[in-house]
């Protein structure tokens, strides 16, 4: 539709929408922007205390102190690698169990209050027993991230996979279809909006997960710096890596809203 | 001239928690190589239940129906290829191109190979589709889609077409029309058909017989041989047709619709 001719109204309207969502941005980007320097003035003229609420130019000293050590990326990579498994992990797990319980209704039944008790357990809570059995590490930290989107998922995804019109799956059956075949044909494909949704939810999720573990047992990664700055008493050190966290968290959600958008054409 | 379809005191009941619903009861029914046949009933009075039940979608409680002389059993047994059953709406699958949905029935009954995609393009070609293969349906307009999904239908080579309201998402002028091709297409494809309408003009601009139901549970109230002076009977010739007056107005009374 790019190349077609358009009258000059439909030109003035499309200018309007493009002014518009400039205008939209810049007042995005000037808040950021006025937030960061009213903190740094404040923090300057100590009507604010740098050391409780740190300062933009001394956060930018120690992200280049960081850096200059070299272990800047590790953390971040570390978090994020972790973060990654966990959520990949919580959708992929989660919609295989989903699809297990779509193939027994019986099955499904039975689990039910269970998986409703689950999922209102704070996952959190579990942390301990989880470092206890997987031991002090990594995995622990994966394993956390995991429990707490994994029961989210098999429920949304349950749920999914049961908002599938009867009459699509009546369709494949008036070809003689095997519950397989309707799974594959039917179940899956109109679930891949509810998927993706699940997907952008674990993200946020397994951050929550990755940053819990990394308090409770970790020796590198956003998380570890954040509990390690307080009890060092270095504001500075976790004011950073809350922003890069956010940024982190921001670009990844970003990612998969890309994916989403790539995997909803047809919707048109 | 042998029956391809024969229904025999068809009974069917629906059980639900808090109630028993009595949907058919004794129907008896042949339906005759080539037959167009249509049938007209109050809403609600177990028409779609009746196409589901010689689909073998679900289990009568008594009665039995034979295709060709072969029991049709509940779940569909290798008699179910043989039946080509387009439901209430077109349920093109919006994730599919026009190509692929059209496919989606081979694909199913692993029949899916290279000539079946010639025979397809040859059928999307005849019918006025082929150069929307590659469009998704969300693209095409109702009376398109309705087409799209009687080729789907028509592509597994079924011997028998259900079709429930086929025409009934359609406004008034889309629906002469279509049903008009449609018509055609079934014609030229030379298969028999089971047509369920609400529409009383429709079912005689289309049909050899008329089947007019009761409420339910229903039973057969009468059967109309539909007979026009028309030649080269088209839906919208035989509209024309001097005897197209009695046929609606009996057909009307008999189905004794009350407005309260
Ligand atoms: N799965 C079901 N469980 C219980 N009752 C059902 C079920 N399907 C249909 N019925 C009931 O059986 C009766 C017949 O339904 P059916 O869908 O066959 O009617 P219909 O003639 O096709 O109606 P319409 O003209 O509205 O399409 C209705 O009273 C309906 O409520
Ligand atoms: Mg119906």
């Amino acid at each position: 539709m790019l190349n077609k001719n358009y009258s000059k109204e439909h030109e003035e309207y499309l200018k309007k929408l493009k002014r518009r969502k400039m205008a939209i941005i810049t007042v995005q980007i000037l808040i950021l922007i006025l937030f960061f320097v009213q903190w740094e003035i404040m923090a300057n003229l100590k009507i604010v205390d740098p050391f409780l609420v740190s300062q933009p130019s001394r956060m930018v000293k120690f992200l280049i102190k960081l850096y200059n050590e070299g272990t800047l990326f590790r953390h971040i990579g570390v978090t994020c690698y972790e973060t990654i498994i966990g959520f990949v992990l919580g959708t992929i797990i989660g919609t295989i169990i989903a699809i297990l319980l779509w193939a027994s209704d019986f099955i499904s039944k039975v689990l039910d209050p269970y998986l409703v008790v689950l999922n209102a357990l704070p996952k959190i809570a579990l942390g301990p027993i989880i470092i206890f059995w997987v031991g002090n590490g990594q995995p622990a930290i994966i394993a956390i991230a995991l429990m707490i989107s994994l029961i989210v998922t098999i429920i949304s995804v349950s749920s999914g996979f049961k908002e599938v019109d009867k009459d699509k799956i009546k369709l494949l059956q008036t070809f003689g279809a095997s519950k397989l075949q309707i799974l594959r044909y039917v179940v899956l494909p109109s679930s891949i909006p509810t998927m993706i949704s699940a997907l952008k939810i674990n993200v946020g999720l397994s951050w929550v997960g990755v940053i819990v573990g990394e308090f409770l047992v970790a020796q590198e990664g956003l998380g570890f710096l954040i509990v390690f700055g307080g009890q060092v008493a270095q504001l500075d050190m976790v004011m950073l890596s809350i922003i890069i966290l956010s940024v982190a968290a921001y670009l990844m959600y970003e990612i998969v809203a890309i994916f989403e958008r790539k995997y909803l054409r047809w919707r048109g | 001239m042998v029956a391809t379809l024969k229904i025999e005191n068809l009974s069917i009941k629906y059980h639900t928690l808090d109630d028993e619903t009595e949907a058919v009861k004794n129907l008896n029914l042949d339906v005759n190589d080539g037959e167009f046949i249509s049938i007209v009933g109050p809403s609600g009075c177990g028409k779609t239940t009746i196409l589901s039940a010689i689909a073998g979608l679900l289990r009568p409680s008594s009665g039995k129906i034979y295709l060709d002389g072969s029991e049709i059993n509940y779940p569909c047994n290798k008699n179910c290829n043989k039946i080509g059953y387009m439901l209430q709406r077109d349920h093109l699958f919006e994730w599919r191109s026009i190509l692929k949905n059209v496919t989606l029935g081979l694909e199913i009954q692993n029949k899916f190979n290279k000539n079946s995609v010639k025979k397809i393009e040859d059928m999307l070609q005849k019918y006025g589709l082929l150069s929307f293969k590659d469009y998704y349906p969300h693209q095409l307009s109702g009376g398109m889609r309705q087409r799209v999904a009687l080729i789907r239908t028509l592509a597994t080579d079924p011997e028998i077409l259900l079709l429930d309201e086929p025409f009934s998402a359609l406004d008034y002028q889309t629906r002469l029309a279509v049903s008009d091709e449609i018509y055609k297409i079934i014609k030229d494809e030379g298969k028999t058909t089971i047509m369920v309408t609400h529409d009383i003009a429709e079912s005689i601009s289309l049909s050899d017989r008329v089947v007019v139901l009761s409420k339910r549970p229903a039973q057969i109230k009468n059967i109309y041989d539909i007979k026009l002076s028309v030649e080269n009977r088209t839906p919208l010739k035989s509209r024309e047709a001097p005897e197209f007056r009695y046929y609606f107005n009996a057909i009307w009374k008999e189905l004794d619709i009350h407005v309260e």
